[in-house]
């Protein structure tokens, strides 16, 4: 009996809601949308049924499967996942029928729905892809309908932003590009033919030191424009403060998190000794990130790009945590990366409904929301606090493990980062004292409350925060295997000597 | 989440399930915020219930605990974690560890949160946010003893930061005016500043003992032979987030600012919580910073947090001398008084200084309470001693005489509580061989009293002003009516406590009907009482030694044994108390007295105390340094630098290099469109005018185009890499 390919249908299935959108006529609009939620919620079901069924304790890429796609080049169609993109996976399912349900596009849904869809089956690709020609595939296919979803949907400055967003990123791809011919047609001499097969080429095949870096950096400057890493970053708050909401919640939540993935499975797994080599310069761009995005935060009048900045910021520790190469900084890190996306993830629906009733996302001409709108305020302040950092919400365990895992490998990276942990409170409680305090005026009078539907969207956001904030446990029994697992390949294939993990804690703490 | 261990169940139910002392309070804060406007009494009755439930525990684990010392030789603390969440091998658990130094913090902050409950039920009542003034306050101790509980740093920093975010929401409770609002704010980044020191030291101990199990740690650090900088980094690292934690010099400037809460947070704030969560810190992890900064080593006559301590009680001491609002001269006292508290644990003192904790707790809250109580019967919501108090004593007797008691524990005369603790702190500085923070402390002590003695002098003595004169029913003339208008309208633009209408609403005590509701005065009267007799559970004069045989065990290190008792050594500071009792006494009767004296405006006549007055009331302009320097930099200048970087160079260079080269992507572009050019291998050529170009905005969507020409352009890259590395 043959398995059933989950991974698969993990793509198919939003690929086929998207085109069944588009060819459903636009005269039956409720059809268009119950299609895409149902689509939309299958693929989330599948997502959790997924990790119900991942196996914990194991490192290994599971529900793998393997077809061949052009056998002439050692193209496969090669999926899998392992505890590094097994919490990716399921945010990207779980995210996008929330935003499909939850957030109006105002106009054109059917065209709308149809590429959000489509961007669905692309993030999701590139999360499972173990070939590299595969993942580049999936990577490019998200540009197309953020692009549209941006330029269609977003506010005045859309097409710039667009533009700007998709010029940058393919720059970054086209160098990725390179960087993935290259590998596979020089890592022929080891693997006996070409292929494009991630795991084959990680584990036989043998560059010299100098090629390697070369195509560690062609791959990582793809990446390190879609985290975005400092200075990279200057498309991202165009492309969220104009993107629609549900597009920024999209791109914050997941798309970003493609760079950072893409730095720990095709950056530090592939090229080991590359990235033990790139280390000074990764840190160095991850912590100027943290303050550049904290600082640049700070004087935003517009709270929608203030939230993004923070954005540049909260990456920046990802990339810290990957480049600290240590098991508890790691983990840390693709926690982080998880839980950036929930916690941003809501903060730009709540500044979505702030723009939805006010017509201005300027700090300035909002005030005292707090008197008008206790609930809505109150459920800020949560997501807010969770940004922070705030221990026992989400935002903290991540961001505490990536400053303390990494103190052993870069101590002085970690105490400047930790600056923006004061940053980070500084211009968020900042802004929140600016809108949310005071007397409102005659314009922030008639702010409406929280609505009944507004709140079921945010309940699985706020849900999420308390609970991976209160109980991680699991996420970090589920991830930590695979990075062990990583950590032992980058300490074979370098001479990066990964620091012995801990000792022992005597588990009841007293000594009587 | 399974049982990690279960040391605790031999020892008692309460040492067992002391980890309920701070859940109960944390419950409690989401039934009030859920269910709390729905309850006759708005959720001030789960509070103070849950406040209860916890002094309860805190007082069977007290009793437990004491118990346990008393039964055998060597008491452990004892623990209780479960597992919260695991990296590799090292395990993060949150628990209970009940050591001395727990237990007595346990009780301390239970019993002062629950009598501060009971006074904010009249206090605040009638407040917009009854409701959720409550919950914040209840969240508030939850933090606290969740702290003082944690078996390891992970914990202590959970409850850290609970309480940093509650004083946030509760020093900013009347938001809708900006100084409330930004006060919130200063105290929540000052202390977040600190914090950093937090995080960096914990990495460092991680570092160090591979553990952040506080047993382990200080086992580890008390017989330390490893790198010595780097524990004293950690040392110094932790010891900043303790500066801005118990406002210590330089970041002490919030303080005074958090005056802008409630009186009742003032007092918690004040007395048990969030400001003694430094000094917590530094005797919790005592030997991680005995070892690490040198302290009690032979020939080492200064240590930083020697240094810090003194120059806090010192400064703090000068500045609540030129106070008018008796919440800030009361507020720099604390100031000066965790300095002392720090100073000794410099000095090793460590008994004393704890001890110090214990008392100063009680008569600071009384004197917290002792003043909400003076502006919420006595001068109309103002507390501007200058222009709405003076003569209260006889209409307020409750309130005088629980003030007088714990002024008097806080100048520490002899006999009441201060004294037994101070007098220890300053007597360990000499005997350890600390002679100039000897000095320091015994100028304190003079200063502490004098600065009292004004205080006192205006807010009860004298002729009554402003809104106490109306109170008293003294006012001969209509010019008072209208001062005190002002005043109030003063206190409103300050935004301090005037948020309810002027009407006293609960019921006074019989035997004084003039004074506050009973709510008030009852809690003042147990403060007063514990202010007399709380010290002498370690009465060195009398041989009474309990408080050291309950908590010695938590100290963790060797420290020198406290100096016998003797009375010819507590004589100077008990001269210079009384020194400053009169002297203060005579420069007040004679400024703000009747007659005219020589003295009065003699800071406006006379250039050199003008400026020094000056300088005081400027609070060193240290807030200026902070505020308008400091911040003000990074707020304006160095982040408009960045951000114009960001905008000009760095994005500059992307729109640059399209506006540089957009008549060359604009020819091309023609080209391109009429087909008139093989677009691949011209592409290759000219991608990056056509990145550039493309960014006008007019040029856009032909974005296909453009990843055709770039991706041709990667074909071509990819084949040169490829031969060049093969």
């Amino acid at each position: 009996m043959i398995e059933f390919p989950i991974l698969t249908m993990l793509v198919l299935v939003p690929v086929i809601g998207s085109v069944l959108v588009a060819l459903i006529s636009k005269r039956y609009p409720d059809l268009v949308k119950v299609t895409a939620l149902v689509t939309s919620v299958l693929t989330a079901g599948m997502s959790i049924w997924l990790l119900a069924a991942f196996k914990t304790n194991n490192a290994d890429f599971q529900f793998a499967s393997q077809h061949e796609w052009i056998k002439a080049w050692g193209i496969s169609w090669h999926l899998g996942v392992d505890g590094i993109s097994i919490f990716l996976v399921v945010l990207t399912g779980v995210l996008f029928p929330l935003v499909i349900v939850g957030i109006d596009p105002h106009h054109d849904h059917k065209r709308y729905l149809s590429w959000m869809l489509l961007l669905e089956a692309g993030v999701m690709g590139s999360f499972i892809s173990l070939d590299l020609f595969l993942f580049f595939v999936f990577f490019e296919i998200v540009l197309v309908p953020m692009y549209f979803l941006i330029g269609g949907w977003g506010y005045d400055n859309r097409v710039y932003a667009a533009t700007k967003f998709f010029l940058f990123t393919m720059i970054g791809s086209a160098f990725m590009l390179v960087g993935i011919i290259a590998t596979a047609v020089l890592a022929k001499a080891d693997n006996g033919h070409v292929t494009f097969d991630l795991i084959k080429i990680a584990e036989n095949a043998s560059f010299a030191a100098s090629t390697g870096r070369w195509l560690f950096f062609a791959f990582a400057i793809a990446f390190a424009v879609k985290v975005p890493l400092f200075p990279l970053h200057t498309w991202l708050p165009d492309a969220h403060t104009q993107a629609p909401t549900g597009g920024s919640v999209i791109l914050a939540g997941v798309l970003l998190k493609m760079g950072t993935y893409g730095l720990l499975r095709f950056g530090v797994f592939l090229f080991p000794e590359a990235a033990v080599w790139a280390r000074p310069l990764f840190l160095t761009l991850a912590v100027a990130g943290i303050i550049w995005g904290a600082i640049a935060a700070t004087m935003q009048t517009d709270l929608k790009r203030l939230v993004a900045y923070s954005s540049v910021a909260h990456l920046g520790f990802i990339v810290l945590g990957t480049f600290a190469l240590t098991a508890t900084a790691i983990t840390g890190g693709v926690m982080q990366m998880v839980n950036h996306g929930i916690s941003t993830g809501a903060l730009f629906i709540l500044v979505g409904m702030i723009y939805d009733r006010r017509h201005t996302r300027e700090i300035s001409k909002l005030r005292g929301l707090q008197k008008v709108a206790p609930i809505f305020a109150a459920v800020f302040t949560v997501v807010m606090l969770s940004s922070i950092g705030v221990p026992g919400l989400n935002g903290f365990v991540g961001e505490f493990m990536v400053l303390i895992g990494s103190f052993g490998t870069a101590r002085w990276w970690v105490v400047v980062a930790t600056t923006g942990v004061i940053l980070a409170a500084l211009y968020l409680l900042w802004a929140y004292q600016r809108v949310f305090h005071g007397e409102p005026d005659e314009d922030n009078k008639s702010f409406a409350e929280l609505k009944w539907k507004e709140g079921m969207l945010l309940l699985p956001f706020i849900g999420l925060i308390v609970f991976c904030g209160l109980y991680p446990k699991p996420m970090i029994d589920r991830i930590q295997p695979s990075v062990d697992k990583l950590l032992q390949h980058v300490s074979q294939h370098s001479d990066f000597k990964v620091p012995a993990p801990a000792e022992p804690v005597i588990s009841n703490g007293g000594e009587g | 989440m399974l049982l990690a261990s279960e040391t605790a169940a031999a020892s008692g139910w309460f040492l067992a399930h002391a980890w309920l002392i701070p859940v109960i309070p944390a419950v409690a804060f989401f039934l009030i915020i859920f269910f709390g406007k729905r309850l006759p009494r708005g959720g001030s009755e789960i509070g103070i219930a849950a406040m209860l439930a916890s002094l309860v525990i805190a007082s069977g684990t007290a009793y437990q605990w004491i118990h346990l010392v008393g039964s055998t030789e060597h008491a452990d603390a004892v623990s209780k974690t479960v597992t919260w969440f695991e990296i590799g091998s090292l395990k993060v658990g949150i628990g209970s560890r009940i050591d001395g130094l727990a237990m007595m913090l346990l009780f301390l902050v239970a019993f002062i949160s629950t009598l501060v409950q009971i006074y904010s039920t009249e206090y605040v009542r009638g407040d917009r946010r009854y409701t959720h003034f409550f919950a914040s306050l209840t969240l508030f101790s939850a933090g606290m003893l969740t702290m003082v509980l944690a078996p390891n740093m992970v914990q202590l920093i959970l409850g850290w930061e609970i309480m940093g975010l509650c004083s946030f929401m509760l020093i900013g409770h009347w938001w809708e005016e900006r100084a409330n609002s930004e006060a919130a704010l200063k105290a929540f980044w000052t202390v977040r500043v600190g914090d950093m020191g937090l995080l960096v030291g914990t990495g460092v101990l991680l570092a160090l003992f591979g553990n952040l199990d506080i047993s382990e740690i200080n086992t580890k650090a008390a017989e330390f032979s490893g790198n010595h900088a780097l524990l004293a980094f950690a040392a110094v690292a932790l010891f900043i987030a303790c500066i801005g934690k118990s406002g210590q010099f330089p970041l002490h400037t919030w303080l005074p600012d958090a005056m802008a809460g409630p009186t009742p947070v003032s007092s918690l704030l004040h007395s048990s919580t969030m400001v003694v969560a430094g000094v917590f810190l530094v005797a919790r992890l005592y030997p991680v910073f005995h070892t690490g900064l040198d302290i009690n080593i032979v020939g080492h006559h200064f240590n930083l947090i020697a240094i810090i301590g003194g120059i806090t009680v010192l400064i703090a001491a000068g500045l609540a001398f030129v106070q008018n609002d008796i919440k800030k001269v009361l507020a720099y006292s604390t100031v000066s008084q965790l300095g002392y508290m720090m100073m000794g644990l410099g000095v090793g003192a460590w008994m004393p200084a704890v001890f110090h904790i214990f008392t100063h707790a009680f008569f600071k809250c009384c004197l917290f309470l002792c003043a909400g109580s003076v502006a919420h019967t006595g001068s109309h919501h103002s507390f501007d001693m200058k222009k709405d108090m003076g003569g209260l004593r006889k209409k307020m007797p409750i309130t005088f005489g629980t003030w007088m008691i714990s002024t008097a524990a806080l100048c520490g005369v002899p006999f009441f509580s201060g004294f037994f603790s101070k007098d220890e702190i300053i007597d360990s500085a000499k005997g350890n061989d600390y002679k100039v923070f000897f000095v320091v402390g015994l100028i304190g002590a003079f200063m502490t009293t004098a600065y009292m003695t004004r205080a006192t002098y205006l807010t009860f003595f004298g002729k009554a002003r402003g809104g106490a004169a109306h109170f008293v029913g003294e006012h001969e003339d209509h010019s008072h009516e209208e001062a005190h208008d002002e005043g109030h309208d003063k206190a409103d633009a300050h935004g301090h406590d005037d948020h309810h209408a002027p009407v006293v609403h609960g019921k006074p005590l019989s035997f004084a009907p003039d004074d506050s509701p009973w709510q008030i005065t009852v809690p003042l009267m147990i403060l007063g009482a514990l202010a007399l007799v709380a010290g002498y559970l370690n009465a060195a004069p009398f041989k009474i030694e309990k408080f050291h045989e309950w908590l010695h065990s938590s100290i963790g290190v060797e420290v020198p044994e406290a100096p016998k008792f003797e009375w010819l050594n507590a004589v100077p500071s008990i001269l210079l108390v009384a020194a400053g009792f009169a002297v203060s006494l005579l420069i007040c009767k004679a400024v703000f007295g009747e007659g005219n004296s020589p003295l009065k405006g003699l800071t406006q006549r006379n250039a050199l105390l003008g400026a020094g007055h000056k300088f005081l009331v400027n609070k060193y302009y240290l807030d200026t340094l902070y505020e308008k320097v400091i911040v003000r930099s990074i707020a304006h200048p160095i982040s408009a630098a960045a951000y114009w970087t960001n905008q000009h160079i760095l994005d500059g260079i992307v729109n640059g290099v399209g506006k540089g080269g957009k008549k060359t992507g604009e020819l091309v572009y023609k080209y391109i469109d009429q087909g008139l050019v093989d677009g691949v291998v011209n592409g290759s050529g000219t991608t990056a005018t056509h990145a550039g170009g493309a960014l006008q905005p007019v040029q856009s969507g032909k974005v296909n185009l453009y990843g055709a020409l770039l991706f041709g352009a990667a074909a071509v890259g990819a084949l040169v890499l490829v031969l060049v590395n093969s």
